[in-house]
């Protein structure tokens, strides 16, 4: 069943703790393809929850991702953009993916991204990532579907100084995207009942 | 009038209402939203000429700083 997935290809809008620990996610099941775009550096401050290490520190993230899914998958293909994403390169960017992530950090880049795809790209998957600072709280994080548009979070907590975003939290989310990919590439994995589970609305068979 | 709002059953007294009044009335006062009416998505500068009326889809999507 995994063996689909060496076809498909995903898209990863942005490298930060979302990026970095979905794009490994999916490099581990088996993702034949990832495209990634990021134009940071890595920073110490990122190494409390993104999937870098002190000696990648200053390195571009794209490069960083790319070595360190590598040194996972010997098998899955890394495109890389290093480039700041915008409403004008988005599409061109990823419009060879069957899924895109977001994963940006900011919330006025992910509203860019969301309008964008939904707008240009109508026929496109999105998982977004939406709340998921501070700690705790296991039971707040969900997935909200509208459409083609999946949202994972607890779409409430904001990071601010208080409120910081954290491994356990960031991870859960990134994770949370990541297996929202398998479930749109797959087919659906039959209950102990045998029926479907509640909610499901992606075409049975997986995406094609 | 009666609508969906985020998956959830809400009725106004209004017979319909823009966008921006829907906004107003349920003080969705965050700075980046993402909404959608029927499916179509509805751009900040659409929200004073989107009307909503009975019977109407309607999400509205926070967007929130961290990743």
């Amino acid at each position: 069943m995994l063996s689909k997935l060496r076809h498909k290809t995903v898209g990863i809008a942005g490298c930060g703790g979302l990026g970095s620990n979905c794009a490994v996610a999916l490099a581990r099941v088996g993702i034949g393809k990832l495209i990634i775009a990021d134009f940071d550096v890595v920073d110490g401050s990122n190494l409390n929850r993104q999937h870098y290490f002190r000696n990648q520190i200053g390195q571009k993230k794209v490069l960083a991702l790319k070595d360190n899914i590598e040194k996972i998958s010997k098998d899955i293909k890394v495109i890389i953009h290093d480039i700041k994403l915008t409403a004008g390169n988005i599409v061109s960017i990823f419009k060879d993916c069957d899924v895109i992530v977001e994963a940006f950090d900011d919330a006025e880049m992910k509203q860019m991204i969301i309008e964008t795809v939904l707008l240009e790209m109508p026929d496109k998957y999105l998982v977004s990532g939406v709340g998921l600072a501070g700690w705790g709280d296991n039971n707040s994080i969900r997935t909200r579907q509208e459409g083609k548009l999946f949202i994972c979070g607890d779409e409430k907590n904001e990071v601010s100084e208080t409120n910081p975003p954290l491994a356990p939290r960031v991870g859960i989310v990134a994770n949370m995207q990541a297996n929202q990919v398998l479930e749109i590439l797959l087919p659906p994995l039959p209950t102990a009942s045998g029926s479907l589970p509640a909610g499901r609305q992606v075409p049975e068979g997986g995406e094609k | 009038m009666q609508i969906t709002l985020n998956n959830r059953p809400e009725t106004f007294d209004e017979e319909e209402m823009t966008v921006s009044e829907l906004l107003l009335i349920k003080n969705f006062t965050f700075r980046m939203l993402v909404i959608k009416v029927n499916g179509e998505v509805v751009k900040k500068e659409q929200r004073d000429t989107t009307i909503i009326k009975d019977g109407d889809d309607v999400a509205v999507i926070h967007l929130i700083s961290g990743g």
